[in-house]
């Protein structure tokens, strides 16, 4: 339960970010990264949970000293979640002579920041700008608007939707699926992913629906849960996120609704406790990553993380921030500079030792191949369910793992390498 | 038919919402002549007190705690701002609300942060009231109902049964009268300011729960409001509580009709060129313009009959 004391340090914690956010470059010592995510608006809880994995991650690389001897320093710019704002703060921290930066959060940003990044690049060969995208899956920004720059750490909506449907599948009783969606980029390659690829693996199954509301604006989930209801679904299909999952679920949960959620980002933010003891069964989601698939380092790092964010909010949840980190840093050994050029050409084709299996990046079109799993709400039960999620008692327990040789998708990207 | 009725329980539960937080907003302006742009504020603070209140009292202690904080805030509002710059006009009036709704998102920001507080419904009212067929009903909106129609009730009983209620009226319309009786108008202004901000602080407690309380609530149910007054009318009572049944049904129902203008053309025998640049529009359905559709029956009305539906002034 937040305390005053909590106020006042969310007020320390706006103060430093505004600080940081201002602040010119004082010292060459550190490599800095910029952290452009959406921390204000509907979506500020999911940024500044990626914040609190960057900074986690980036602190660990500094205790053991750095990289090249330099220390790694996050710096936060706040995007509103916008593709226009994400344009302006990109000019900012070019400005600042910053040359890496992270996103996840947001497809149309993504795409945004991505063509802003290309025309800098190709404009200024010796100032180049690297990006690193943990969790931004519109198929596009690794196909037909590749960018060499751009590389991507988390599995793209196809490859997502490729594990789901395989799975789905297997449910012989699943007659009649809804799609609901946001009305932006990314929810519409869901929609048309799902319905192409139960089309080709489950043509007795009928799509009853295909929804596309308005993202971030929707407070009130009831009247599409009316409708899916009516529709008679027994299984829905959603990549929703942020509060726009949590919502969907809760007004869900208050009807009364009895189908099967399968969604790209249950264990994010606010779902689990909304949904509780109701979800067990229900609730499927398809993930690179969730705290329950097994090894000893996940369950270090799992308590690691925890014990540095014990608020019940935090949860370890981006692996792909931890494989960004962990790439960028070897990258950079690797290639004994830290201009981002020669990291880009060293990032291609490595290989990290992640916490889920075999995990390398793609040369071809930069994008991160890993396992991909399929997990349900679940009881914890401190054996396969060990963790719980937002302390709630409650797990994800794995269905089904995909390896990462079978998760590779062709592409369509064609980008131009520079010389090294 | 189960679908029209959940739809229409949840479009008056929304609706009544919508009326409490319009009532206020209205009556301000009926009184001073001037629209209240930190009205939407006063919900959301009353939201994040409620959360504050919960946190260390309880829902039920929250529900009567927050709102009367926002009606001494909405008391300081009138008494020490607006009456201070009301002698620069009506422009001065509206940018200093204006103004204000900036400064309370600001302020929430620096106190509760920018992402939501787990603000939730009591566990006492968190079960399913009734089915409706398969559809299960939740008690808390039966309980969002109640509250909306008691106090539609006592605002009602108010304004029309007591010596209060009277004096409000006749100071809306003859000020001059009323003080020259011995009223102190300006504090009957000030009570009805804070009376209006207290209401929609309620429709905070009530609200916040049921959504979100975030910093941007203000926000997005303000511009909702303000279509609602203008549609029914402003200073209209009634006309607003119309409004706010219809613009909740408009918003709720409107989610169900995947119709577009390409399936009304092929009934008329019409199909357009798929690859005309008008194609895009055609296709959009009613359930995807839902969010745009109480701003077009604004304008609407704007056009076909400025007053409102139940306005008694023009513009």
């Amino acid at each position: 339960m937040p305390k005053p004391s909590n106020a006042i340090s969310s007020l320390g914690r706006l103060a430093v970010m505004a600080a940081l956010a201002i602040a010119v470059p004082a010292s060459a010592q550190t490599i800095k990264v910029a952290y452009l995510e959406g921390l204000s608006g509907p979506f500020a809880n999911v940024g500044e949970v990626g914040l609190r994995h960057l900074q986690f991650f980036a602190d660990r690389i500094n205790e053991k000293g750095g990289v090249l001897g330099q220390k790694l320093e996050v710096v936060p710019f706040d995007t509103k979640t916008s593709p226009q704002e994400a344009q302006l703060v990109f000019k900012q921290l070019v400005d600042q002579g910053i040359r890496y930066m992270m996103q996840g959060n947001g497809s149309a940003v993504a795409l945004a920041l991505s063509e802003a990044m290309g025309k800098h690049n190709a404009r200024n060969p010796d100032k180049t700008v690297l990006y690193m995208n943990y969790g931004a899956v519109d198929p596009a920004l690794t196909n037909d608007k590749c960018n060499f720059y751009h590389f991507r750490f988390d599995a793209d909506v196809d490859m997502k939707m490729q594990a789901m449907t395989n799975f789905m599948a297997t449910q012989k009783s699943m007659k009649k699926v809804y799609l609901i969606n946001q009305d932006y980029s990314f929810g519409q390659s869901v929609a048309k992913a799902a319905r192409a690829m139960l089309n080709a693996k489950r043509p007795d199954i009928q799509i009853v629906g295909d929804d596309l509301h308005p993202l971030g604006k929707v407070k009130d989930f009831a009247p599409y849960v009316a409708k899916i209801q009516a529709a008679g679904a027994d299984a829905v299909v959603t990549g929703n996120w942020g509060n726009d999952v949590a919502l969907l679920i809760k007004a869900a949960k208050d009807a009364g609704l009895k189908v099967d959620f399968y969604i790209y980002y249950a264990g994010g933010l606010g779902t689990p406790p909304v949904i509780g003891e109701a979800g067990v069964g229900h609730l499927k989601q398809v993930t690179v990553f969730h705290s329950n698939i097994g090894g000893s380092r996940t369950v270090e790092m799992v308590e690691a993380y925890r014990k540095r964010f014990p608020d019940s909010r935090d949860d370890f949840y981006w692996t792909s921030i931890m494989v960004a980190v962990d790439m960028l840093t070897r990258s950079m050994e690797q290639a004994k500079s830290t201009d981002p050029t020669k990291v880009a050409l060293a990032m291609e084709k490595m290989k990290s030792d992640s916490l889920s299996g075999e995990t390398y990046m793609r040369d071809d079109n930069h994008q991160l191949v890993q396992p991909i799993f399929v997990s349900t709400f679940s009881k914890a039960n401190g054996k396969d369910v060990k963790f719980d999620v937002e302390r709630t008692g409650f797990g994800f327990k794995t269905d089904a793992r995909i390896e990462s040789k079978d998760t590779v998708l062709p592409t369509t990207c064609k980008f131009q390498r520079p010389k090294g | 038919m189960e679908f029209f009725l959940v739809t229409l329980l949840n479009s008056l539960s929304y609706g009544l919402l919508l009326f409490m937080l319009s009532s206020g907003l209205t009556l301000i302006f009926s009184m001073m002549g001037v629209l209240n742009f930190a009205h939407a504020s006063f919900y959301m603070l009353g939201a994040y007190f409620a959360y504050q209140t919960s946190v260390y009292l309880g829902f039920w202690p929250a529900l009567v705690v927050a709102p009367a904080l926002v009606a001494v805030l909405g008391a300081l509002t009138e008494r020490y701002g607006l009456r201070t710059v009301h002698k620069y006009g009506h422009v001065a009036e509206l940018l200093f609300t204006f103004g204000l709704a900036y400064i309370i998102e600001e302020l929430v920001h620096l106190i509760w942060g920018r992402a939501p507080v787990p603000y939730r419904i009591p566990e006492i009212l968190d079960f399913s009231a009734f089915s409706v067929f398969s559809t299960k009903y939740p008690a808390y909106r039966v309980f969002m109902m109640l509250v909306s129609v008691g106090m539609l009730g006592g605002l009602f009983l108010l304004l029309t049964r007591t010596r209060i209620g009277l004096i409000i009226q006749a100071s809306l319309t003859h000020p001059d009268t009323v003080e020259a009786l011995g009223h102190n108008v300006p504090r009957v202004f000030m009570g009805v300011f804070a009376g209006g901000a207290a209401l929609a602080g309620l429709a905070g407690v009530i609200g916040g729960n049921a959504f979100v309380t975030e910093p941007g609530m203000a926000v997005s149910v303000g511009t909702i409001v303000f279509v609602v007054v203008v549609f029914g009318g402003m200073g209209s009572l009634a006309g607003a509580f119309v409004a706010s049944l219809i613009i909740g049904a408009v918003q709720t129902f409107s989610v169900a009709f995947d119709v577009s203008l390409l399936t009304l053309f092929a009934k008329l025998g019409f199909t357009p060129d798929p690859q005309s640049a008008w194609m895009e529009l055609w296709k959009v359905t009613i359930a995807q313009a839902a969010p745009v559709l109480p701003y077009v029956l604004m304008v609407a009305m704007l056009i076909v009959r400025p007053k409102g539906l139940m306005g008694t002034r023009e513009g």
